[in-house]
């Protein structure tokens, strides 16, 4: 696909769901919202756990940055008295900003790490994030988070739109755009790059690549759409807080990047999806059951996690490039011989070469009854 | 004087269970090269089987060996029935699988036995008690060492003097070779995780009764130190796990002691960091067990 | 019994890439027989096959008792009276000696009889016996080789199958080892099956010689015949 149509595919998909906004009711608006911050957090693992092959079960903190920096700064420039697109505007470049920071500083402790080790410290830094707001509670509020003040819909929109259409707008808006920039680095040299780095950090290395660097911008890429994403939670919710980023909340991002499908961005889209749709689902269908007090309490939420936990064993087991491998397997079914050999094109940024196809972490489809170890 | 000392005989009682629960990530790691990412959610798992023991016979003692008989039966469960089938193509695979498992185990003990604290009992007072003047055990303190000393003791046996400990290690070592040599390997990968995960039952059931409080999610930050405990010590040093486990202990309590019990993770977040910086190589195992 | 080991119309290979196509060949018991040829004739492929670690798309793998080896796994080899001494020696490094003898052994039921066995391995191997408390990895390439084939010999097997056992040897105790080869065959009544490049020494030792070429049996006679096949040597074995 070539760079214009993705510029033009973006812009139709945020014409369309905005305009989408006009006909669901307003609290389906607001998970659209909620959708598109998740999906800023996935597509940045996307390219990170995909492309890059490394592991992180930071996200959530690195979120938690991006919410923390978005409330920080709102709040101090509303105590200053400053309004108006301004005080979207800043915030949320202060959400991306602050956790690129965070990201850069993982980045460089993390970068010579691999596999489990990666992922065992990335997840010490999810553990220890209701420590660290704690231990600077007069300044990130302690186990209650912050309160935000957050700039409303322009005065011009408030007979037309509702807080929650607005709030969805501008979570489109922004994940299309971090969408499509990541679409444009993971199909660009970056992309080519990084994707060395993971197949062969030595061959990438003698053909002039830097691999710690790139891994390392890898995590700050990654963090800054994680940032993104947290600030669009901030704003939706008006709140920052350390119950909202718990390594659960990081188990479900990547949850939703594998399961999706990891390494493609449309994946990352499916995966969000699947993240919001499905407790949702599950607690509809629960509540229809007029279960006991004490027994709905229990099935709620841990129903859901049940169902991701072994949904995303399965995946490992029989469909390791996820949702959208599968799509596109049943697609290439569907089509006469002769274009079957070709990768069928979806909606999304389809790989542009082989070389670009998920390779890490699918296993090749003739090996996935795999044998028992030691064989 | 008395308070640095108490610290460090505590936190060298809470370094124990850190070691046993690192030595049970060693075992596996030994055996199947895998970081189980779900051994805490396991072992959570056994301490409940144990709580529902102990509620029902009224006795301690009838938990604890319900705790190792159901975090053997869970390792075995979940080598046989997932992470066999974890194809190793990726390295990233079993740890997604177990991430899968550590949510799936959460959330059914959520379910069965709901989110909120459970209150265990413990055999003896965790009071320090007064020895030669000075308090530095707690009666309960002595009891966790006897205890891993004992479990850990009978694995070093187990796996140095025996015939099967012989052949868990060839397993380990070089199981295409194992095989030839007439070694069932699968059945000793089966019993390298029921072993691990033993171990790693016994080492939450010490630890959740006086430090953590019995819910789903307990282990989370036993398994984030007992991680940080491998990496320093080595995942595939035996001995780094028992070392690192001690030391890392008694670093905690004296953070916890001095500074606040809520600035731990923290301490640890920043022992790791320090380790990865400064001696990225960790300080008993090779570097290229960790880059790429 | 008239072979220790029969293979029949034995293809193998690697995903679709036949290495061996329909090999024939069989092993008197209590002979030595050599499988030689070039790198890349399939020899090792032969050697993987038998012990089960590749199974063949075609043929059968037969013990002199008759017992099908096509389906056997490759950890119940060794039940069969089957052992290998693999490519490279394959001492785990990380053990002691006695604990890579006493591994060999370990299949058997009877531990009385295992334990004998190791006092026999250790007067059979005099520089083992000095070194039993000594890591795999401290032992110089020629203890090794006498590990790995103490080793095999502890599993009592009545087929023995080695994998270029001189390879990276001196000659000297290449010939050492061939020799035990000899005295146990006399002695027990062992089959050998022996897969070499060190064609001058392997023919020297062994009883018959085959020669592989292309995953093909181009030659199968008495070794010393064999031998002195000029025009044989030249063509297949180059020299």
């Amino acid at each position: 696909m070539s760079v214009t149509k993705r510029y033009l595919l973006a812009a139709a998909a945020a014409v369309l769901l905005i305009g989408l906004t006009f006909i669901i009711p307003s609290f389906t608006s607001y998970q659209l919202a909620i959708v598109c911050a998740y999906l800023c957090g996935i597509a940045g693992l996307t390219l990170l756990t995909g492309a890059g092959g490394q592991l992180s079960l930071g996200q959530a903190a690195l979120m938690a940055a991006g919410a923390y920096s978005y409330a920080l700064s709102a709040n101090a420039m509303a105590d200053a008295g400053a309004e108006g697109p301004l005080l979207l505007l800043v915030p949320l470049a202060a959400a991306v900003f602050g956790a690129a920071v965070l990201g850069l500083a993982v980045g460089l402790a993390a970068g010579r790490l691999h596999g489990p080790y990666l992922a065992g410290f990335t997840m010490a830094l999810v553990v220890a994030l209701p420590a660290v707001t704690s231990t600077f509670s007069s300044v990130l509020g302690g186990d209650q988070g912050l309160w935000i003040t957050v700039e409303k819909r322009p005065t011009a929109l408030r007979g037309i739109v509702s807080t929650e259409a607005w709030q969805a707008w501008l979570a489109v808006i922004c994940s299309v755009l971090v969408l499509t920039l990541l679409a444009n680095l993971l199909h660009g040299r970056f992309g080519r790059h990084l994707r060395a780095v993971r197949d062969n950090p030595v061959a990438a290395a003698l053909a002039g690549i830097n691999p710690a660097r790139t891994k390392i911008t890898a995590f700050v890429i990654s963090s800054a759409a994680a940032g993104m994403g947290g600030g669009l939670l901030a704003y939706t919710t008006q709140s920052a807080g350390p119950g909202a980023y718990s390594l659960v909340f990081s188990l479900f991002l990547l949850m939703a990047a594998v399961v999706g499908g990891i390494g493609s961005l449309t994946g990352a889209v499916w995966g969000a999806l699947l993240l919001v749709a499905l407790p949702h689902l599950i607690s509809t269908a629960t509540s229809r059951l007029e279960l006991s007090a004490d027994l709905s309490q229990r099935l709620d939420g841990n129903l859901a996690v049940a169902v991701f936990g072994a949904v995303l064993i399965l995946v490992v087991l029989l469909a390791p490039q996820g949702i959208q491998g599968l799509l596109v397997r049943a697609g290439g079914r569907l089509r006469p011989p002769p274009s079957a050999s070709l990768p069928p094109r979806s909606t999304e940024p389809a790989p542009p070469s082989p070389a670009t196809a998920p390779s890490r972490i699918p296993a090749p489809s003739g090996q996935l009854p795999a044998t028992p170890k030691g064989q | 004087m008395d308070r640095f000392l108490f610290l460090t005989f505590d936190g060298l009682a809470r370094g124990a269970v850190l070691a046993a629960f690192a030595l049970s990530l060693v075992l596996i790691w030994r055996a199947a090269r895998i970081v189980n990412f779900a051994q805490g959610a396991m072992a959570v798992a056994a301490t409940y089987v144990a709580f529902t023991v102990t509620a029902v016979t009224g006795s301690y003692w009838a938990g604890l060996a319900a705790a190792l008989v159901a975090g053997f039966l869970i390792g075995a469960v979940v080598e046989r029935g997932v992470m066999r089938f974890v194809g190793n193509t990726s390295p990233l695979n079993p740890v997604i699988a177990g991430l899968g498992l550590l949510m799936l185990i959460q959330a059914v003990l959520g379910m069965v036995f709901g989110n909120a604290y459970r209150t265990m009992v413990t055999p003896f007072s965790s009071d320090p008690v007064e020895m030669f003047g000075i308090t530095v055990f707690s009666s309960y303190d002595l009891f966790v060492f006897a205890c891993i000393a004992v479990l850990v003791g009978g694995l070093v046996l187990l796996f140095t003097k025996t015939p099967l400990g012989l052949r868990l290690r060839a397993s380990a070592f070089a199981p295409d070779l194992a095989r030839l040599l007439g070694v069932r390997t699968p059945r000793m990968l089966t019993l390298g995780w029921a072993l691990s995960s033993a171990l790693g039952a016994l080492a939450a059931l010490l630890v959740i009764p006086t430090e953590l409080g019995l819910n789903p999610h307990a282990a989370d930050a036993v398994f984030v130190y007992a991680f940080t405990v491998a990496v320093i010590g080595g995942l595939d040093s035996p001995a780094g796990a028992v070392l690192g486990g001690l030391a890392v202990g008694v670093l905690l309590s004296w953070v916890s002691g001095y500074w606040g019990a809520t600035l731990a993770p923290v301490a640890i977040l920043v022992l790791l960091l320090a380790v990865l910086l400064v001696r990225p190589g960790g300080i008993f195992s090779l570097a290229k067990e960790r880059t790429a | 019994m008239t072979g220790g080991l029969v293979l029949e119309g034995v293809t193998a290979g690697y995903g679709s890439v036949p290495v061996l196509h329909g090999i024939n060949l069989s092993v008197e018991k209590g002979s030595i027989t050599a499988v030689v040829g070039a790198n890349g004739a399939g020899k090792t492929t032969l050697l993987r096959t038998v012990t089960g670690q590749l199974r063949p798309t075609a043929g059968s793998i037969r013990l002199g008792t008759g017992k099908d080896l096509t389906r056997v796994p490759v950890e119940e080899m060794v039940r069969h009276g089957v052992a290998l001494v693999p490519e490279g020696r394959g001492v785990i490094t990380e053990l002691t000696v006695e604990e890579n003898l006493r591994l060999g052994g370990l299949w058997r039921k009877d531990r009385r009889a295992a334990a004998a066995m190791l006092t026999r391995t250790y007067e059979l191997f005099e520089p083992l016996d000095r070194r039993r408390k000594a890591a795999g990895h401290q032992l110089s390439g020629g203890e090794r080789q006498m590990l790995a084939l103490g080793r095999a010999l502890m599993a009592a097997p009545a087929l023995l199958l080695l994998d270029e056992p001189s390879l990276g040897l001196a000659p000297k105790v290449t010939a050492q080892i061939l020799g035990m080869l000899r005295r146990l065959r006399d002695d027990t009544g062992l089959t050998v099956l022996l897969i070499e490049q060190n064609v001058r020494s392997a023919l020297t030792v062994a009883d018959h010689g085959v020669v592989l070429n292309l995953g093909r049996i181009v030659a199968s006679r008495a070794a010393a015949e064999l031998a002195e096949d000029t025009d044989l040597r030249h063509t297949y074995l180059g020299f």
